[in-house]
């Protein structure tokens, strides 16, 4: 082996000696770099599965019509006619009111409830795919059928999707914002902890120097000492959210189950883990580059 | 070896430590540099490690102009010299045998050669059975040797040593004193600054007061 790696593997030798050395120390700090790191990793997390949820619960945007109650069948022939010849509909489908009803009878907790009303509470209703999917397309078709008779009421899929999208857009901001704030306070903890370090190896720096140590020879573990306690706490923070997500499994799975929707927790991807460990470590060898900067320039 | 053309030093705020200094110290010379407390001598010194810049004139060591060099080019050539400094500098969370090993594994040397040559080090200076004490158990005679050691284990061609004898009662100090004339008997080139320029009554003296040459 040469000389050149030989240091290096001293280097990382030294810098973990270090670390155990101040046994109470290095614990503190990895817990503040950890759970700092836990909370955008969390929320990744968090966003990756509410993404999933959304994108399986709206595929494609469509256009509801409701008939009022009074239409008749005929009426509402009329309705799918029209809608049919027009230009805008890629795909339409029918969904009479018998079966609405029959539908909801099945459902859980409603069946009881529809028995006891008197007539049928659902309109004729179609499910409309527009050709263009874009919002403004969707908002003029929604608008023309809203004119035509017998039509109650129409909704746009669009409008809670396009809600959703702008909910996640928001959550993934708050993410980057939070994981920059608190990566800033990753370098500082770690900027605070190789000053002390280059305080307490003052000393043996100086005569280092004196003996003819460059740099890199002097600098090597403190940079070592810093990427491996930012490497470490991020592994705390993957333990941390890995845990959390083990533990919300089974109330989650349980919540979903009650809503007849077909979700589980996933935790932290592997992309998303790595992206963690490299930034983890690389915001630690920051924070050691900064510090040596500072306290190691003019000796 | 050595060569001072005309040599100034003057620290802040107008300070000079020395002024003018011209010498030569040949390769394989036994020099002393003398004079009272504050003539400078520690100043010259650092000026042959590069722990000092002259303000003016030129110090060449082995033809290289090291008042000159690039930040980066000085720790090559300490690794070159052996120093001794006055207060020694040594570690005191590492025993004997790792302080000596230090410059070998600042200059990358492969571990095992590097250790046998840190116990011939100690050997030299009459420390091998004590390779494991820490510096806090070792004499004042003692340390001062483990210093020696530690400037001689890379095995330099130019040994510098700041007041080696200080703080030791006499027959230490001629112990110490030894060492060094043994070192010198094997060819290398030595400059020690001394009070007790007594102690080497054989070697080329260079006397400064108050920052000049007077010899």
């Amino acid at each position: 082996m040469n000389a050149w790696l030989t240091h290096h593997r001293d280097s990382l030798l030294l810098a973990l000696r270090r670390l155990a050395a101040t046994p109470l120390n290095t614990l503190l700090s990895l817990l503040a770099i950890g759970i700092a790191l836990a909370l955008p990793a969390g929320g990744q997390m968090l966003l990756v599965n509410a993404m999933q949820l959304a994108s399986g619960a709206a595929p494609t945007p469509q256009v509801s019509v409701f008939m009022t109650l009074d239409a008749s069948r005929q009426a509402a022939d009329d309705i799918g006619e029209h809608l049919r010849k027009r230009g805008d509909v890629r795909n339409l489908r029918f969904v009479p009111r018998e079966e609405t009803l029959a539908r909801m009878k099945t459902a859980e907790g409603l069946g009881d409830v529809i028995e006891m009303l008197p007539k049928n509470p659902f309109p004729d209703a179609f499910i409309v795919d527009p050709k263009d999917e874009s919002p403004a397309a969707m908002e003029a078709l929604a608008r023309e059928v809203r004119k035509l008779p017998r039509v109650e009421h129409v909704q746009l899929d669009s409008a809670w999707v396009r809600r959703l999208d702008a909910l996640l857009k928001f959550g993934r901001t708050a993410v980057i914002l939070l994981a920059a704030l608190l990566g800033v306070g990753l370098v500082a903890i770690t900027f605070n902890t190789i000053r002390l370090q280059v305080l307490t190896q003052r000393a043996e720096i100086e005569v280092s120097r004196l003996l003819g140590a460059t740099d890199g020879y002097i600098r090597r573990p403190f940079y070592y000492f810093g990427t491996l306690q930012g490497l470490l706490g991020g592994a705390l923070a993957w333990l941390i959210v890995s845990a959390a997500a083990w533990w919300l499994e089974a109330p989650i799975e349980e919540l979903a189950r009650l809503y007849n929707l077909e979700f589980a927790l996933r935790p932290l991807a592997a992309p998303d883990s790595l992206i963690l460990l490299a930034l983890s470590a690389g915001l630690g060898w920051a924070g050691a580059a900064l510090s040596l900067g500072t306290h190691l320039s003019d000796q | 070896m050595i060569r001072f053309q005309q040599v100034s030093k003057r620290y802040p705020p107008g300070i000079d430590a020395l002024s003018i200094v011209s010498f030569e110290v040949a390769e394989g010379e036994l020099a002393v540099i003398a004079g009272h407390s504050g003539a400078g001598k520690s100043t010259l010194l650092k000026l042959i490690a590069a722990i000092e810049r002259p303000t003016g004139g030129v110090v060449l060591v082995g033809g290289q102009n090291v008042g000159a060099l690039k930040r980066a080019a000085v720790p090559y050539v300490r690794r070159n010299l052996g120093l001794v400094f006055q207060d020694q500098k040594l570690l005191f969370d590492r025993n004997a045998f790792e302080n000596v090993m230090l410059p070998l594994s600042i200059a990358g040397f492969p571990p095992r050669e590097a250790a046998k040559r840190v116990r011939a080090a100690l050997d030299k200076v009459g420390l091998l059975e004590r390779e494991k004490a820490l510096p806090i158990m070792l004499s004042g005679g003692e340390q001062q040797r483990l210093a020696i050691a530690r400037a001689v284990v890379s095995r330099p061609k130019l040994l510098i040593a700041d007041e080696p004898t200080a703080h030791l009662d006499a027959e230490t100090a001629g112990d110490v004193a030894q060492i060094f004339r043994d070192f010198h008997q094997v060819g290398v080139t030595v400059v020690i600054a001394t009070y007790d320029a007594a102690l080497f009554p054989e070697a080329r003296r260079i006397i400064l007061d108050h920052g000049r040459l007077t010899s």
